[in-house]
């Protein structure tokens, strides 16, 4: 290697080597993360910290439905039996519920023994004389009624009816059918039903992933002792948020890696063909490999952490940074001076920069470190080609001759002017269709960025329905300083809640209280019951006249008094009832204290929609004191979807915003440096008719834009503005190797995104779907709006 | 455990009438199949070993061939159940419960028995219980005698009593000793 010999190659290799090692150290020591909090605003509003925290952790976010299908309804039973044994013994899994009674007994002993803790009717007046006397009237109604049998075998025990009334206030929530097997199925009975919560957070895709490898080989043992064909008949299907996390992670990264790799295939050959040296081909990839270094240790250094989202995104770049080598070996590689076009290239740098540097301000942290990613990555990818390329170049580098392919192509350009009219046409066309279609020309919803499958999505609807599965859409928060605390404040807000629900508001609401009141209310409960003696004689008298006798009811004086000095219920005294989940999933404890989650079911009167106005109002008028406001904070009502989609559309918004000011910035700076408002003019008119017919082809073609689509605007504009800038410089058509370079760039970039657009996930088609056509069509506008009178003048 | 009791309840929904004809089980079932359906009145009174005295409910109770069977009663408390088809919905006191039959196979039986009785299904009846005919066209009485375990172990005998096509009485005799009796009143045309 001799050319290495020269100073300035050493001196340049140098510098780009410590650059490189001080780069990759800062990505070594870089966190990269792939959660939830890329959303979190980075000043969020106590809703959204909430709302990320629930898609993150919440309950939710940690269930699993299973259906096993396939078989006969026999086989589908004894299956969903030793699946559940075996999962039931997996520590993975904090719950396993088939439909099996294996917790419902526990559940209704613990119930029944704690009963007058427990329920809400106990009060002084409720075992008074008179209040006895009303109680085992209802009592004995309740026995000629056809349920009366239900409370036949308890009445002797809970004559005054506690148990009868706690299960109903828990009966309110679906739950699927049992078959003749004793396990839960569909309703048309061909699919046995689990629903498994795993301990893991939803947002632990590693756990998740875990999780749901040992449900699949827990279902592989639990088929096997079945005959071949009959376990062969069976089928697994699973769904949840975090399978949705596993699924679109394989997914994404399966489609990321097939179609980087149909890519760099595409790209690579036709460098090869150009450049014809494997060493040149390499060489053009290192501004691409310094330029992702720089991008990530920029976001590394300037967030802390840098997300998987932003690398996904940020490669994305190689459209850019391939095309810098491009024009330095096609155009320079002919024995022109980089000098010469240089300042053409840096001034696409810069407006490329404009475009990208607004999107720092984005409250999104997503979108904030996409740019400076970008900025970071183009700029550097761009000093590498100025300053260590040309170094490095063979000095026996002779790029074959694109003179005549330049000829050729400027043959077509000066012909493609003939349709110059083609682009203000094209352009007011577009305008008009996106006038036309403005009201629905952006999906402001969340889902729309989700990778998950429409499949999918049916499979999880579907079993949801079947399991009668909480969404947990509507939230109202409480918090505490402690447990008790937190429970104290749920507590009191029974009473604006049940009023809710009285309006028709609220379907239903659920607390942790139901199953652990606080121990100032259990207290409270537990001291409604008088001593043995004082009850015998109340009952005595409440009981006279009626044909249930007081002497009957010697086993409810027993355990009534035996309530009285039970130990307060803890939350550990519930271990091993399913009840024990529920409060874990609605009392959870925060960095300083506890908070009570109170999951609102919506009425289906209303389209299963609850009217936050309505709930807010009453929670603001629930008349908490104001020691306790200070300590718990208001009562939060949350509703996730609105929440989610209000935060993205926010997003969105913003987005477009910061667009429009990042391009009128690039005006601004192509104003600076050309001082030519007709040169500008030039090199903004291709760009702004690509981007406008792009939107209106997708509009056209039913396609709503999300965030990923603007993100491709944004890249049309900083790769499509070297192509215009080639063409403003000079003041006819360019020379033809630059016009041969601009096709090279062109098609790398094309090959590059175009392969996007044909992924399932929707925010890499929607990258791809924008920029592959948009690129091409800055450059055909370019051609067809260049000077047609000076074609004739064109150096031969 | 509402549901499994509630649907294993449900047999206490009563018959209704049904217009008269020959003599025979067989004749009984086709008389009692050409009911229509209609509505009459009830006082239904359970003995029980835990109560000092009976207790008694009354209302009323609607027929619809074949599947179809309500019982609105009126006091002590205002109360309604509706079995429809494989459905048995109860509506007490601004709450409401629905259950599967098919979830509780005993209990489906042994409403199936009433409802089959009332439909004259003599095939849906002999699955589960061994049939006993006694008295006449007039006055007769069918007795249910369950062959199925898991049913013996809540139920030991239902007897249903009536004149011509019409049931007047159901009476059911729970395996734990306790009875109920539902008298029907003359159908309301």
């Amino acid at each position: 290697m001799s050319w290495l010999r020269r100073p300035r190659a050493r001196l340049a290799l140098a510098v780009w080597i410590a650059l490189v090692a001080v780069l990759a150290a800062i990505v070594a020591r870089s966190h990269f993360t792939a959660d939830m909090s890329v959303f979190l605003p980075r000043e969020p509003t106590p809703e959204q910290r909430l709302l990320v925290e629930q898609l993150r952790e919440g309950m939710v976010s940690r269930l699993i439905l299973v259906g096993v299908e396939g078989g006969d309804a026999q086989a589908r039973a004894e299956t969903s039996r030793r699946l559940a044994a075996s999962l039931r013994a997996d520590t993975r899994f904090a719950s396993v519920n088939n439909g099996e009674t294996t917790h419902l007994q526990a559940d209704q002993r613990w119930l029944f023994d704690n009963r007058y803790a427990l329920s809400p009717r106990m009060t002084p007046a409720h075992f008074s004389e008179a209040g006895l006397r009303t109680a085992l009237q209802d009592t004995l109604d309740f026995l000629a009624s056809p349920a009366g049998l239900l409370a036949k075998p308890l009445v002797t025990r809970d004559p005054t009816g506690e148990m009868m009334g706690l299960l109903q206030g828990l009966a309110s929530g679906g739950q699927p059918q049992r078959d003749e097997h004793g396990v839960w199925t569909s309703r048309d009975g061909d699919t046995a039903l689990l629903v498994l919560l795993t301990r893991a957070s939803g947002a632990d895709i590693d756990a998740q992933e875990a999780a749901m490898a040992a449900v699949r080989a827990a279902f592989d043992a639990a088929r096997a002792p079945q005959s071949p064909i009959a376990g062969g008949a069976l089928k697994l299907e699973m769904t949840g948020p975090g399978v949705f996390s596993v699924e679109s992670r394989d997914t994404i990264k399966s489609e990321v890696s097939r179609i980087a790799t149909l890519g760099t295939v595409l790209v690579v050959t036709l460098l090869l063909l150009v450049y014809r040296s494997p060493t040149v081909l390499l060489l053009s990839l290192l501004p691409m490999i310094t330029g992702a270094l720089a991008g990530i240790a920029a976001v590394g250094l300037g967030f802390g952490t840098v997300h998987g989202l932003t690398l996904g995104f940020g490669t994305t770049l190689i459209g850019e940074a391939v095309d810098y080598a491009i024009y330095l070996f096609v155009q320079g590689g002919s024995g022109r001076e980089i000098r010469q076009f240089w300042p053409t290239i840096r001034l696409g740098l810069l407006t490329s920069i404009a475009g990208f540097v607004a999107l720092f301000l984005s409250g999104f942290p997503g979108l904030a470190q996409l740019g400076v990613y970008s900025v970071a990555g183009i700029t550097v990818a761009a000093l590498t080609t100025r300053y260590l390329l040309p170094a490095l170049l063979p000095e026996s580098f002779r790029l074959r001759d694109v003179t005549p392919l330049g000829r050729r192509l400027a043959a077509l350009a000066a012909a493609s002017t003939r349709l110059r009219w083609l682009v203000p046409v094209l352009t007011i066309a577009a305008l008009a269709v996106l006038v036309v279609k403005r009201d629905n020309l952006w999906n402001s919803e969340l889902l729309a960025l989700s990778p998950v499958p429409a499949a999918a999505l049916e499979l999880d609807l579907r079993l949801r329905a079947e399991m009668g599965a909480p969404d947990s859409r509507y939230l109202v928060v409480v918090n505490g300083a402690d447990a008790d605390a937190a429970l104290r404040a749920a507590e009191r807000l029974a009473p604006t809640l049940d009023a809710l629900r009285e309006q028709g508001v609220l379907d239903g609401w659920d607390s942790p209280a139901r199953y652990l009141p606080s121990l100032a209310t259990q207290q409270a409960r537990l001291a409604a019951i008088p001593d043995r003696t004082e009850l015998e004689r109340r009952l005595n008298v409440a009981a006279t006249g009626l044909p249930l006798s007081a002497s009957r009811l010697t086993p409810f004086l027993d355990e009534a008094e035996a309530a009285r000095n039970r130990p307060p219920l803890t939350r550990a005294g519930m271990e091993g009832t399913s009840l024990s989940m529920a409060v874990d999933a609605m009392l959870l404890s925060t960095g300083h204290g506890a908070r009570a989650l109170l999951p609102l079911r919506a009425p289906a009167a209303n389209g299963h929609v609850v009217d936050a106005a309505k709930v807010r109002t009453a929670l603001a008028q629930a008349g908490m004191a104001q020691a306790e406001l200070a300590q718990a904070g208001e009562p939060l009502f949350l509703d996730l979807k609105h929440e989610s989609d209000a935060l993205y559309a926010g997003y969105l918004d913003e987005a477009i915003k910061l667009s429009l000011g990042g391009a009128a910035a690039v005006v601004l700076i192509l104003l600076l440096f050309q001082r030519s408002p007709r040169q500008v003019w030039r090199a903004c008119a291709p760009l702004v008719a690509a981007v406008l017919v792009v939107c209106a082809g997708l509009a056209l073609a039913g396609e709503q834009l999300i965030l990923l689509h603007l993100v491709g605007m944004l890249l049309i504009v900083a790769v499509g503005s070297n192509y215009t800038l080639f063409f403003a410089a000079e003041d006819g058509l360019p020379d033809p190797r630059t016009l041969a370079s601009l096709l090279f760039a062109t098609l790398t970039t094309v090959s590059g995104f175009g392969l996007l657009a044909i992924s399932q996930v929707p925010v890499l088609h929607a990258i791809g779907i924008t920029v592959g056509p948009g690129a091409l069509l800055s450059l055909a506008f370019c051609a067809m709006l260049s000077p047609a009178r000076r074609v004739g003048e064109q150096p031969a | 455990m509402i549901r499994r009791l509630l649907a294993t309840l449900a047999l206490l929904l009563a018959a209704s009438p049904a217009p008269a004809a020959g003599w025979g089980l067989e004749q009984l079932m086709a008389t009692l199949a050409d009911n229509r359906g209609g509505r009459v009145s009830f006082v239904e009174t359970r003995y029980m070993a835990l109560l000092d005295a009976p207790i008694e409910s009354s209302g009323e109770l609607v027929y619809v061939a074949p599947a179809r069977l309500e019982r609105h009663t009126v006091k002590p408390r205002p109360e309604t159940m509706v079995l429809d088809g494989d459905t048995l919905k109860l509506s007490r006191e601004g709450q409401a419960h629905t259950v599967r039959l098919r979830d509780y196979p005993e209990a489906a039986a042994l409403i199936d028995s009433i409802r089959a009785t009332l439909a004259g299904d003599r095939a849906a009846l002999e699955k589960t219980y061994a049939l006993k005919l006694s008295g006449n066209a007039e006055r007769w009485a069918l007795d249910l005698l369950p062959a199925d375990p898991a049913v013996a172990r809540l139920v030991s005998r239902i007897r249903l009593a009536g004149n011509g096509g019409e049931v007047r009485e159901v009476e059911i005799f729970q395996a734990d000793g306790d009875r109920s009796v539902m008298r029907i009143g003359k159908p309301q045309r």
